[in-house]
């Protein structure tokens, strides 16, 4: 099959899918685009399916060689584009001819740009899902990211209609974000004035954030937990070791572990978190598990009514 | 048994303070009942130790109808045979050659290595969980004569198929990493493989025998060295 070449693979391009469901008892984890919102734009503008493979652009650096006709996308973190030189805009689908070199520079605001093609990148999964989980080497092409050289098989595609995401609908990212929690596991071994601590202090990340877990740094919290078992950790959960300061566990987290946890973040805020860099600044916010619901039933129904423009 | 949030879309179900061979049957159990009762609004299951992660599709359903099916799929775990539990026997090549730690324990038990050895092979081992790594089972509770605490400096590179031993737990390792356990000898059998299915040969719940074979049959059977 055709598809693309890769020039120069940039610092951290990772193929993805929507993630990796049904293998935590083998222990392997999610993995899955960080910021799924980004990742579902792009496929929802190429009127792909929602689960088609895309490319995670970590930080960016990628050039790529059409080696087909077909349309693609780039969404997620803003950097600069071109198309065999020219600048193009992102949030709109366009076509590419073989032959055509694609460049992704490096981001400029947010840290993961996506790009789709049409009908997806063409992936054998392995466990159901093509994600790329390095730690694992599973998934992807040989289980790692992309090198010079590699080879990513898509189908040829139609030229035809091409979408856009209106501006205003397009995420800002920013340098900070208020992260919702829920409340859960270890959350009744953190005292009423560790909690308050918690939830009124700022937090900065540090350069210690990848796609396993973002690690903060600020006020101290501390837990009455002495030692406790390893357990089930689910996405955005908030562990707190013994040096008091928060780790939030991401995509690639591993799926047992023994540290005290306070909550979990909410996963469209995972995504948001994982648009930001290292300095950033959060705070966190405590909300019911109800409330948690509702967020996510409106910006669902929200991603599902807002409708691409033509272009 | 308790059950508590742990995030949007998840519930963490606690069955005791300690893994036991009792908690880990009821936990296979719970994970039976819930696999039939949830059917596709279960996204991934987590047993562990003592508890059970039950992460569930916000799109299909909503926590307070997770909850309610959660408490159905829980009520009748008492009567559970602590005995259940698939017994899948591993063989092992014990010696100094594949397992460099075993003098180590030996000279902390006051035993001798030939006890070590045998005192490994004696009991059953329950699968408490996996995670750590694809594969990685850890397996519980070994006798306390041979316990012993991980590596001060953990090593670059265990071999894959290394059976090790840290604090009261026992384990093989899935593929070449470092670590820390102690080492007392080499499985030839793969404890993860992606290219079969199943792609391990033991489950949480299931119970472990570990059998001493030796330095012919363990090459027989495709070990290596």
């Amino acid at each position: 099959m055709s598809g693309f070449l890769v020039r120069q693979p940039g610092l951290l391009s990772l193929l993805h899918d929507r993630g990796r469901y049904g293998a935590h008892k083998l222990g392997l984890t999610t993995g899955g685009p960080l910021d799924f919102v980004a990742f579902d734009w792009a496929n929802r503008l190429l009127e792909n399916d929602a689960n088609a493979t895309c490319l995670e652009i970590g930080f960016g650096g990628l050039q790529l060689e059409a080696q087909l006709d077909t349309r693609f996308v780039i969404t997620g973190a803003s950097a600069p584009c071109k198309l065999n030189g020219d600048t193009i805009d992102q949030w709109q689908s366009r076509d590419i001819h073989a032959g055509d070199q694609l460049e992704i520079g490096f981001a400029s605001a947010g840290t993961r740009a996506y790009l789709g093609v049409s009908g997806g990148f063409n992936i054998e999964p392995s466990f159901g899902s093509s994600s790329t989980v390095l730690r694992e080497k599973i998934g992807g092409l040989r289980g790692d990211r992309l090198q010079a050289g590699d080879h990513l098989p898509c189908a040829a595609a139609k030229q035809s209609q091409h979408y856009q995401l209106d501006e205003a609908q397009r995420p800002n990212y920013g340098d900070e974000a208020r992260l919702r929690v829920v409340l859960g596991y270890q959350q009744a071994a953190f005292d009423p004035i560790q909690q308050w601590r918690f939830f009124n202090s700022e937090y900065r990340l540090t350069d210690r954030c990848d796609r396993m877990g973002f690690r903060l740094e600020g006020e101290n919290v501390h837990s009455d937990m002495v030692s406790m078992l390893s357990e089930g950790i689910c996405l955005g959960a908030i562990q707190i070791p013994a040096d008091g300061q928060p780790i939030v566990l991401m995509n690639d987290r591993q799926t047992i572990g023994g540290y005290p946890k306070i909550g979990s973040v909410i996963a469209l805020d995972c995504a948001r978190l994982s648009q930001l860099s290292p300095g950033s600044r959060v705070r966190f916010e405590a909300i019911s598990i109800e409330q948690a619901h509702n967020i996510h039933c409106l910006a669902r129904a929200r991603f599902l009514r807002t409708v691409p423009e033509l272009c | 048994m308790k059950i508590e949030i742990a995030g949007q879309n998840a519930f963490i179900v606690y069955f005791g303070d300690q893994a036991s061979a009792t908690v880990s049957a009821q936990i296979q159990a719970a994970v039976n009942n819930i696999y039939n009762s949830m059917a596709d609004c279960l996204v991934d299951l987590v047993p562990s130790y003592a508890s059970l992660l039950v992460i569930f599709d916000l799109d299909r359903s909503e926590p307070f109808a997770i909850r309610r099916i959660l408490r159905a799929a829980l009520s009748d775990l008492d009567t559970v045979d602590a005995s259940a539990g698939e017994l899948v026997t591993l063989p092992v090549y014990y010696s100094l050659e594949s397992g460099p730690d075993l003098e180590v324990i030996a000279e902390r038990g006051n035993i001798s290595i030939e006890d070590v050895i045998d005192i490994h092979q004696q009991q059953e081992y329950r699968v408490y969980a996996i995670g750590f790594a694809p594969g990685f089972a850890y397996l519980g509770e070994v006798d306390e004569r041979i316990a012993a605490p991980r590596l001060a400096t953990p090593r670059q590179k265990v071999p894959r198929g290394a059976v090790a031993i840290a604090d009261r737990q026992t384990a093989v390792y899935p593929a070449v990493s470092p670590g820390g356990w102690n080492l007392i000898g080499l499985c030839p059998t793969r404890m993860f493989d992606p290219a079969r299915n199943p792609s391990m040969p033991v489950k949480a719940g299931d119970r472990i025998r570990f059998d001493a074979i030796t330095r012919e049959q363990f090459l027989a059977q495709g070990g290596e060295l």
